[in-house]
């Protein structure tokens, strides 16, 4: 096998694009959770967009590779090493038969994405290689890497080392967030002063923040109190079992929002208040715990407006190297 | 667009990619099948740009691509299909029955919920104890023949893959209903039979969990590597709509169907059904006897 995993690092996992049309029953989109710098590595090691990468939260993994190959690392800002030699992030560089890649401390974000040209071959499973781990599915093994793991490549690509994404189009990966969301689904749930406090307050992102959800901690939510409808539990903040949006904020007992992401539960018993339009969800994914975030209202149009500028930003990536 | 009529849903966006709609805030079979109706009708008329149809207890979402669907567009086609769905009183569809052999009070959801007693509301009783109690019944023995006795709809799908929301097809006062834990435990044994507020389930896998433990059944619900008879197509047993009956075993029927499963023998009883809301409204407790007989026919 072309890449042998000497160490994992805490959390890499084989991501793509994700999985569409399971989700009624339960099966969530997975893929990588900054999609746009999950594209840039890709694009850089001239392979699909959508080919499969690593997904490594907060370290780097140590890979030996006994076949010469281009790989990029994009995302958080992690220093990869080759045979112990600093190389640059979001540029693609050239390893030989027998290089071993290693990776520096955490600096900005929480999420690298590393390419290798021809992508991660591991199985498709319902039309995608990426890993959910709660349902043991897709992936290496439906699970995180091991060491002593060996990992295969598909057919080449095009790869060419020395392109680099331009400055202008990297992330800023900041400690502050201003995070754009559509109030909605169950907020009326929550008293105007409860409404109030969730957009005025600095949010601290707590270090239960996984592929499943983050989840924020800062102040107490006021909710409505109410005689319960049938069949949805006793405390303020349940609602009969539903459908959660991917993005989607809940709020059990009013305290400690959630914001759900790929890996998210499908359904359950918290009211909704809110959810991250989808240009914002990148960047949610790149927030480490400690970073302060504060939630702002925006509505439909202002969330269709932000998806056509990431769109418009992906493209340009997809110029650079076209 | 307003939603003055009592019986219109309530439509709310999920940001760009989501439209969430509540059918009622109540649970109610109801309920669900206006949510299943529409979303019947919208899978036969599936737009472009449509990505995910999501029925639930009392409510479906769809997730779509605002950028082949407008979302006004989604909205409209939505609101048009509520209204040809109407109450959905006479909504019938094709479904099937299958029977979940469960071993109640077993001793691994025992163990478990044995190490998380400081997270109950009853610490000196089991989870079936309490919800025996609270429900009126004399003993446990009474809980599990109401909760085996009559059959369940798989009302919603999800939470993780392939976990099965129940709803049991009896009248209003005849619910069982049981709260969630006071606060959530972290483990749950796989294929564990439990319920919260008025919905039964399944977990599927292991993993954290608030709903109280009566029992564990022996045949896998979800496998990810496709190694069983009844996972050769796809992944999870269940979808909305299935109706599920529990059948009440032992612990020597329990470890002949365990040997099976690691044979990889078995497979879960089953029989297509049709199911019209009006008849069953009509006389439950006959219907759901006739579903019986169909289940059990050879």
């Amino acid at each position: 096998m072309p890449i042998e995993v000497i160490k994992p690092g805490l959390s890499t996992t084989v991501q793509d694009r994700g999985r569409t049309g399971y989700y009624h029953v339960g099966v969530p989109p997975s893929g990588g959770l900054d999609q746009f710098s999950l594209v840039a590595a890709n694009l850089l090691v001239g392979n699909a967009a959508g080919a499969a990468t690593l997904e490594c939260a907060y370290m780097g993994p140590e890979l030996r590779f006994t076949e010469p190959v281009v790989v990029a690392a994009t995302g958080a800002e992690i220093e990869p090493k080759l045979n112990a030699e600093p190389r640059p992030g979001w540029t693609s560089f050239a390893v030989s038969a027998g290089d071993v890649l290693t990776f520096g401390h955490l600096k900005r974000g929480a999420r690298m994405y590393l390419a290798v040209s021809g992508g991660i071959d591991v199985p498709e499973m319902l039309g995608s290689r990426s890993t959910y781990t709660l349902g043991a599915l897709g992936g290496h093994d439906g699970r995180a890497l091991q060491a002593g793991d060996e990992l295969a490549l598909g057919s080449s690509g095009d790869g060419a080392a020395g392109r680099s994404v331009p400055e202008a189009l990297r992330p800023d990966l900041p400690n502050e967030l201003e995070i754009r969301v559509v109030m909605g689904l169950y907020d009326h749930l929550l008293t105007d002063a409860g409404r109030k406090t969730f957009l005025a307050t600095t949010w601290t992102l707590t270090p239960v923040a996984d592929r499943v959800g983050f989840r924020y901690k800062g102040a107490q939510l006021d909710m409505v109190k109410r005689e319960q409808p049938f069949g949805a539990g006793s405390d303020p903040s349940n609602i009969v079992d539903a459908p959660y949006p991917i993005g989607s904020i809940q709020v059990p007992g009013g305290a400690e929002p959630i914001v759900l992401h790929r890996d998210a539960v499908s359904g359950g018993g918290y009211a909704m208040i809110a959810t991250v339009i989808s240009a914002d969800m990148d960047a949610i994914a790149q927030s480490a715990p400690g970073s302060k975030t504060r939630f702002v209202a925006v509505d439909l149009e202002a969330a269709l407006a932000a998806r056509r500028e990431r769109a418009d930003r992906i493209s340009r990536l997809g110029g650079v190297f076209g | 667009m307003s939603s003055a009529d009592a019986t219109s849903a309530r439509y709310s966006w999920g940001a760009d990619e989501h439209l969430f709609v509540e059918m009622a805030e109540a649970m109610s079979l109801e309920a669900y099948f206006r949510s299943m109706a529409v979303v019947t009708a919208l899978r036969e008329r599936r737009p472009e740009g449509v990505l995910e149809i999501c029925p639930a207890n009392a409510s479906y979402q769809v997730r779509f691509n605002p950028d082949t669907l407008a979302p006004d567009r989604l909205e409209a086609l939505l609101r048009e299909i509520e209204a040809e769905v109407g109450d959905a009183h006479d909504f019938t569809f094709d479904t099937r029955i299958v029977e979940i052999p469960v071993l109640y009070g077993d001793p691994w959801t025992h163990e478990t919920l044995m190490r998380f007693r400081d997270r109950h509301q009853d610490p000196d009783a089991t989870d079936l104890e309490y919800a025996a109690r609270i429900n009126g019944f004399d003993d446990a023995q009474g809980f599990i023949d109401a909760h085996s006795g009559a059959p369940w709809m798989a009302s919603m799908v999800g939470f993780v893959a392939g976990l099965p929301f129940l709803y049991q097809m009896v009248s209003r006062g005849r619910q069982l209903e049981v709260p969630k834990y006071v606060r959530p435990r972290t483990d749950t044994p796989a294929l564990t039979v439990g319920h919260g507020g008025c919905f039964g389930c399944i977990y599927s896998v292991r993993g954290a969990g608030g709903y109280q433990m009566f029992g564990i059944t022996p045949v896998p619900i979800y496998d990810a590597k496709q190694e069983l008879p009844d996972f050769r197509d796809f992944v999870c047993f269940f979808e909305p709509g299935d109706i599920v009956k529990f059948e009440p075993i032992g612990r020597e029927r329990y470890d002949e169907l365990r040997g099976e499963v690691e044979r990889g023998e078995i497979s879960i009883r089953q029989k297509p059904v049709t199911f019209n809301l009006e008849e069953f409204h009509a006389d439950p407790d006959g219907y759901n006897a006739r579903l019986l007989e169909v289940l059990r026919a050879d």
